[in-house]
């Protein structure tokens, strides 16, 4: 059984309409015993990230995530939230999966202006791990986002848009999209099915 | 690099795609999920359903349709026509939806703008603006383009982004339906002027007319229907233009 993480972020919608498409069966659920015993875990994430690690906080799920030993998948705020640290918000420690900071994407650079949130389909590069088996270099995926991970020993996937950062992190049984798969059509729908077929 | 974006709009009246199709090889050509599930799969970048239903029931199949869409369809979708509160925008995120465009009901009452970002983001929340050029000025019109106000084009969408709009979508009602292409200069001054992404919509008759729009008029995104529903222009055929014109797009 797969598990999608509930902790009142919202919109939980596009990730279970993305799972029932593979025809995964899931709950969607925010029960500790039941995120233990699943197969999967995905932690999906729209928002603010102090508010969103508020809630985790408030469901006990934050010291719960980082012992799960299945495979376990964040995606975008989700994501985030597997960092150390998040600059949205004032400032926030996070979860610490991922040893990186979540940092604002910048607006201006020597080459030019950026607009922020940075919205729409861009490539994503340097693809590690069998998340990503069967995809191609360069490949578009859907973003929404205006923070994102920097890159370190765990990136698994890089994009340029402003400053380089971690399109996404794996690092043992845990994994994190800083673009949203469940709306990236064909090529989200295959990293998903990668990520369904994870042992 | 990210991509310019290519985005179908569909005309919804009481559940069905009331925009006349012409693909021969579509069954069912009146149903909006089909024709969006085919521009998606063609490689449409998004899609805009607007509701123009004036009936209540209208509505009510619309929003369950939203609901359908979200099921079957796996590129980001934005819904329109008639919004009027943040109880239609809630509504209509908790039936799928990925955005909402907000037209007329936010030249009456802008902070409906405001309520709905605060609510549910910016990136939830497109502007959705008609204007007309009446004397050199260019003018914000509303039900359609039928009702002309006293707002000026450029302070009317800056307002909008303080007021948290994540997106504009422009459309000159001088130039929908010409097929004549789209004011470039136009849209070129308003993507200089805001830090949000504007969405051209209204003119296209041609490829040439997109790749001006997307290069000279510094537009994020390009909206068409008519071209796209009588197949005057494939979307593959275009992103592959589009790509030879050195315009960066999705293949």
């Amino acid at each position: 059984m797969i598990a999608i993480a509930d902790y009142d972020t919202g919109n939980l919608r596009s990730v279970s309409e993305a799972l029932r498409r593979a025809g995964a069966e899931f709950v969607v659920t925010s029960d500790i015993g039941t995120l233990r015993r699943a197969d999967k875990v995905i932690l999906p994430g729209v928002g603010e990230a102090s508010a969103s690690m508020a809630r985790l906080r408030e469901r006990g799920l934050d010291t719960v995530l980082p012992t799960l030993t299945c495979p376990v998948l964040g995606i975008c705020v989700g994501l985030q939230l597997m960092c150390r640290s998040s600059d949205e918000g004032g400032g926030v420690d996070c979860m610490g999966i991922f040893p990186v900071r979540v940092v604002r994407l910048p607006e201006a650079t020597p080459e030019g202006r950026w607009k922020v949130p940075h919205m729409g389909w861009d490539t994503i590069g340097e693809l590690r791990t069998p998340l990503f088996a069967g995809l191609d270099e360069e490949t578009y995926v859907y973003y929404v986002h205006s923070y994102a991970p920097q890159c370190g020993a765990d990136t698994i996937a890089v994009t340029d848009y402003g400053m380089r950062f971690s399109a996404a992190l794996g690092r043992g049984n845990f994994f994190g999209t800083q673009f949203h798969p469940e709306k990236s059509g064909a090529a989200g729908a295959r990293i998903l099915e990668n990520f369904l077929n994870m042992k | 690099m990210l991509a310019k974006r290519i985005i179908p709009c569909l005309d919804v009246c009481d559940g069905r795609t009331v925009t006349a199709v012409r693909f021969v090889d579509l069954r069912n050509v009146g149903d909006p999920v089909e024709l969006g599930a085919r521009y998606a799969e063609q490689g449409a970048d998004e899609l805009v359903y607007l509701d123009i239903s004036a009936t209540f029931e209208g509505r009510r199949t619309f929003t369950s349709l939203v609901s359908r869409i979200a099921a079957r369809i796996d590129i980001p979708f934005t819904v329109g026509g008639g919004i009027a509160s943040i109880d239609d925008a809630g509504r209509l995120l908790d039936a799928g939806a990925d955005k909402i465009t907000v037209n007329s009901a936010a030249v009456r009452d802008p902070a409906l703008i405001d309520a709905i970002a605060a609510k549910y983001g910016s990136q939830f929340v497109v502007v959705a603006i008609d204007a007309r050029q009446i004397d050199g000025v260019w003018r914000v019109t509303t039900h359609g383009g039928r009702r002309l106000t006293e707002r000026e084009l450029f302070a009317w969408s800056r307002e909008a982004w303080e007021r948290g709009a994540g997106e504009i979508l422009l459309t000159s009602m001088d130039h929908d339906g010409t097929r004549n292409g789209y004011p470039c200069d136009l849209f070129a001054q308003l993507s200089q002027r805001l830090p949000i992404p504007i969405v051209a919509s209204g003119g296209a008759g041609s490829v040439e007319h997109i790749v001006e729009v997307l290069t000279r008029g510094r537009a994020d995104a390009a909206l068409a229907a008519s071209i796209f529903h009588y197949g005057d222009i494939t979307i593959p055929e275009l992103k592959r233009q589009l790509q030879a014109c050195g315009v960066p797009v999705r293949l």
